[in-house]
């Protein structure tokens, strides 16, 4: 397998261009942290973005951001930070879970979506997404959206990048929409609730108009020998005074959570609960992001929790369940249960026998793969980009 | 009204009306086929009523299945099909051609399902937007998106103009709230994409129908995602100097790390068109006028707005109305809602719609103002200030085919600015037919191109919509 490591996105489409001619297939890398994701796929040459860094537009003022896709995402906070913005998104960090080292770039998170607990209330990334500059199959420079936050004109090629991993073209640069950071953030914690209950918490909770931005429930043993349902309060000083204690009045009934956490204790809690830290070890483990209606997680996972060794946790309500199965044998099962119930189950990690014997992803009814595949077909009609990566002939 | 191209029709199809409708007959009951002039007058155009075709036919099926069966009906007899909601597009995107198949979804108006507790509704696409909000409000929920037009446009409308409203800022646009869609495809293929809960396997293809003016499939229901509503929400109107200080306060609120619900803009001659329809009590004196909303309980919008009044008034501010109660609320925001509909009692006018940096607003204003006086015309602007979607309204006279042209030829100018700062073609309003001979202003070739082959894949033989969105000439099939 050859390496490439373009300095720009002419050298990138040339690059793409020369393989598309030569009909030989090309794994793109970004910082590599995501890399055991999705299937493996062998590929006759690997691309990296390591080398097509930078910002290319800052506007605080507008609250947009464009980088190339190689710039280091820790780059991009680190300059937000300076004038108090964030990526909305709460992008989620996997290399503690997926035990790998390397740099998560803004073309990688862009590419899988990368998105944490304030997606229940900010929306995914792909919902910040507003611009994209990619090189297609054919090794064309291809530019969609832009710069502002509004934009209708022609069909929109941006978001169905979110969630490709790559197998729609190599993203060169992406144009992100930013919110400023909240004067100040505040967790309620509510202990010992069983799961029905901790869920119908928090599902009233992101019901009420307090505009929560983090409600996940921890069950025993997630850090602490008793449960937590966390509801998390962002905005000015006066706001999030006033909701906690609406809060607390209006969800008396299920238990009196002590004095809203603040600080760096609560960072840390979120981030350990965006980065699923608490499910990291052991490294094998295989590991499942389950999707349900929170309505129907608790019931779900009654289902599964007879499986030996299992753990698991609640984030965005309930509608998302991180859920290991140590022995790695109940795929069927749990795949099953979550159609069941209109959900989907996403192998995120687990040790190679296993992930060449399970899809990553759900399957998908044939009406739609058919579509996909000619959106596919669409981008790169010789599937040379991440071949196989999300389904087999895709 | 001549300056805009439609295709040539097919010959053949025109030959073969009376059997295309005899086909159509079988596939839906009386009730649901329109083929008289006289009753098919109402389709002829939409809201860019300038231009009209009367179609071959047109079929208001009452559900998916025939919706499907129309479409592959129209598919083996390779005949062209417009979608259609309410027919409030501003662009053209609904209006039908001579050798085309009207599908209009306005019978398929059934609320199936509300799930509040997960926080979606499922609805047929007929409904209209305030129908889905209003369906939803004794719970305590609203759908975001606000088109001025929401009393009519419906959700199918919606989606195929990834649509928004003053509460943008906040809440986002149409594709931000659109959870899923049950969509039928031009082979008669029935698809469903998203649903409520997120992570569906698979490209994200919501991204592409949303906004997708009617060029992918025929949307039959729609999962929306439902907020609860505020416990209270204020606007406050601050009158200006200039439109500079305007965009500069707007620019200076975002700084300060504030994003209000709304941040609505009018010029001097919007305040003065609205006011006197209107009766919404705006000073006529100021330059520019800001209608700003804050949303939460009493203390939260004393809070957020003694700081928005302290930057307003950094601005060299020359009028602050607070309103006092639900009903000066309202007051001040029929004034708003009402700009095109006030505009159009002084006169007729086109809106244009682009999008522009925020840091452009008050450059492009001024060139907005140059321009059409150039061309001997009013305008008036309204529009959201905190997302620099803008939207001019330039006035003429309908009966005077020469003003006409002129005031298109304007508004294509200030389009074109629009892209040349950086800014977009249409921010809400799509691109229709309107702007379809703008497209390669805001595109290259192979950016086309590649939105085309995306087109085709879901619709090989480009079927449906076919005159809209791209220019006639150059078009890349699969
Ligand atoms: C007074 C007035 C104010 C307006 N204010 C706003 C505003 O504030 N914000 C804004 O965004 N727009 C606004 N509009 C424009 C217009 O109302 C929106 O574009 C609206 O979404 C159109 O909805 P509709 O049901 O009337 O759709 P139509 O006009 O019938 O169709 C719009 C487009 O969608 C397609 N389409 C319709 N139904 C379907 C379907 N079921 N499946 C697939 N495609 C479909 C059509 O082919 C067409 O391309 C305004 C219009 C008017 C007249």
């Amino acid at each position: 397998m050859t390496d490439f490591f373009p300095t720009s996105e002419a050298e990138a489409a040339a690059f793409i261009s020369d393989c598309a001619a030569a009909g030989k297939t090309i794994r793109i890398l970004g910082g590599g942290t995501r890399a055991r994701l999705a299937r493996d796929i062998a590929a006759d040459a690997q691309l990296s973005t390591q080398n097509l860094t930078g910002v290319t537009l800052y506007e605080p003022a507008e609250m947009v951001i464009s980088a190339r896709s190689g710039t280091p995402v820790r780059e991009v906070l680190a300059l937000i930070d300076q004038h108090n913005q964030m990526l909305p998104f709460e992008p989620l960090d996997h290399r503690t879970l997926l035990a790998t080292t390397g740099e998560p770039t803004m073309g990688g998170l862009a590419a899988t979506n990368a998105s944490g607990p304030r997606r229940i209330y900010a929306g995914a990334a792909r919902d910040h997404l507003i611009g994209a500059r990619f090189v297609n199959g054919r090794g064309e420079i291809v530019k969609s959206g832009g710069r502002v936050m509004k934009n209708v004109t022609g069909l929109d090629l941006v978001k169905v990048h979110c969630g490709a991993y790559g197998t729609l073209g190599l993203l060169t640069e992406v144009t992100f929409k930013l919110r400023p950071k909240p004067e100040r953030v505040a967790t309620l914690i509510y202990k010992r609730l069983d799961e029905a209950s901790a869920i119908r918490l928090l599902g009233e909770a992101l019901g009420s108009p307090f505009e929560i931005t983090g409600a996940a429930y921890l069950p025993i043993g997630h850090g602490r020998d008793f449960s937590r349902a966390l509801l998390r309060i962002e905005g000015f000083d006066a706001s999030v005074s006033y909701r906690i204690d609406e809060l607390r009045r209006r969800f008396a009934a299920y238990a009196t959570p002590r004095e809203a956490l603040e600080g760096p204790d609560a960072d840390r809690l979120w981030r350990a609960v965006r980065d699923v830290e608490f499910l990291s070890a052991p490294a094998e483990a295989p590991l499942w992001r389950l999707s349900v209606k929170p309505s129907d997680a608790a019931a779900c996972v009654a289902h599964l929790r007879a499986i030996d060794g299992a753990r698991y946790f609640y984030d965005l309500g309930g509608g998302l369940i991180w859920f290991t199965d140590p022995s790695g044998q109940n795929a069927a099962l749990i795949r099953d249960t979550l159609a069941a119930m209109n959900g989907h189950a996403t192998l995120v990690r687990g040790p190679d026998a296993l992930r060449q014997a399970v899809p990553p992803f759900s399957p998908l009814p044939a009406a739609q793969e058919k579509l996909m595949r000619s959106v596919k077909h669409a981008f790169d009609p010789q599937r040379l980009i991440n071949p196989d990566l999300m389904y087999p002939g895709l | 009204m001549t300056a805009i191209a439609f295709p040539a029709p097919d010959a053949t199809i025109l030959a073969r009306r009376g059997e295309i409708i005899a086909g159509l007959t079988q596939l839906v009951p009386a009730e649901c086929l329109v083929t008289s002039d006289i009753e098919m007058r109402v389709f002829e155009t939409d809201a860019l009523t300038a231009y009209r075709r009367m179609p071959l036919a047109v079929v208001l099926p009452r559900n998916t299945q025939e919706v499907s069966a129309i479409l592959r009906y129209c598919n083996d007899l390779h005949v062209p099909v417009i979608p259609r909601g309410a027919g409030t597009s501003l662009s053209g995107g609904a209006i039908p051609q001579e050798d085309a198949v009207v599908i209009g979804v306005a019978k398929m108006n059934r609320i199936l399902e509300v799930d509040t507790f997960n926080r979606f509704i499922r609805v047929e696409a007929g409904v209209t937007n305030l129908g889905v909000s209003n369906a939803i409000v004794a719970e305590g929920f609203f759908y975001a998106p606000d088109p001025s037009s929401q009393l009519a446009c419906t959700i199918g409308g919606n989606v195929g103009m990834n649509s928004g409203g003053a509460h943008c800022l906040k809440y986002g646009v149409t594709s931000n709230n659109v959870l899923g869609v049950k969509m039928v495809l031009m082979d008669g293929e029935i698809v469903e994409v998203g649903g409520p809960g997120p992570d569906h396997p698979g490209f994200d293809l919501l991204g592409f129908i949303v906004g997708s003016e009617g060029q992918l499939g025929i949307v039959t229901e729609a999962t929306l995602r439902i907020l609860p509503i505020a416990e209270g929400a204020r606007p406050v109107l601050f009158g200006f100097a200039s439109s500079e200080i305007a965009g500069a306060c707007v620019a200076a609120i975002i700084a300060a790390g504030i994003i209000p619900v709304a941040m609505e803009f009018m010029d001097k001659a919007a305040v003065a068109i609205c006011e006197a329809f209107a009766g919404a009590g705006y000073p006529l004196h100021v330059e520019a006028l800001l209608i700003i909303e804050v949303e939460g309980s009493e203390t939260e919008m004393d809070a957020q707005l003694a700081q928005i009044i302290a930057i307003a008034q950094q601005h060299e501010v020359q009028v602050i109305r607070q309103s006092q109660s639900a009903m000066e609320a309202a007051q001040i925001w029929k004034g708003r809602k009402s700009a095109f509909g006030a505009t159009g009692r002084v006169a007729d006018y086109i809106c244009m719609d682009g999008t522009v940096p925020t840091g452009q607003l008050s450059y492009v204003l001024k060139r907005t103002g140059e321009i059409v006086k150039e061309y001997g015309l009013r305008v008036a602007n309204v529009f959201h200030a905190g997302d620099g979607n803008m939207h001019p309204l330039i006035m003429y006279n309908v009966n005077d085919p020469k003003e006409q042209e002129k005031a298109e030829a304007a508004g294509n100018d200030i389009l074109k600015l629009c892209v040349d700062v950086g800014g977009c073609l249409t921010g809400e309003h799509g691109v229709g037919i309107e702007k379809r001979d703008l497209m390669r202003h805001q595109y290259a070739d192979v950016d086309l191109q590649q939105q085309m082959r995306v087109r085709a894949a879901f619709d090989e033989a480009w079927l449906l919509n076919p005159a809209k969105v791209f220019p006639l000439d150059g078009r890349v099939m699969g």
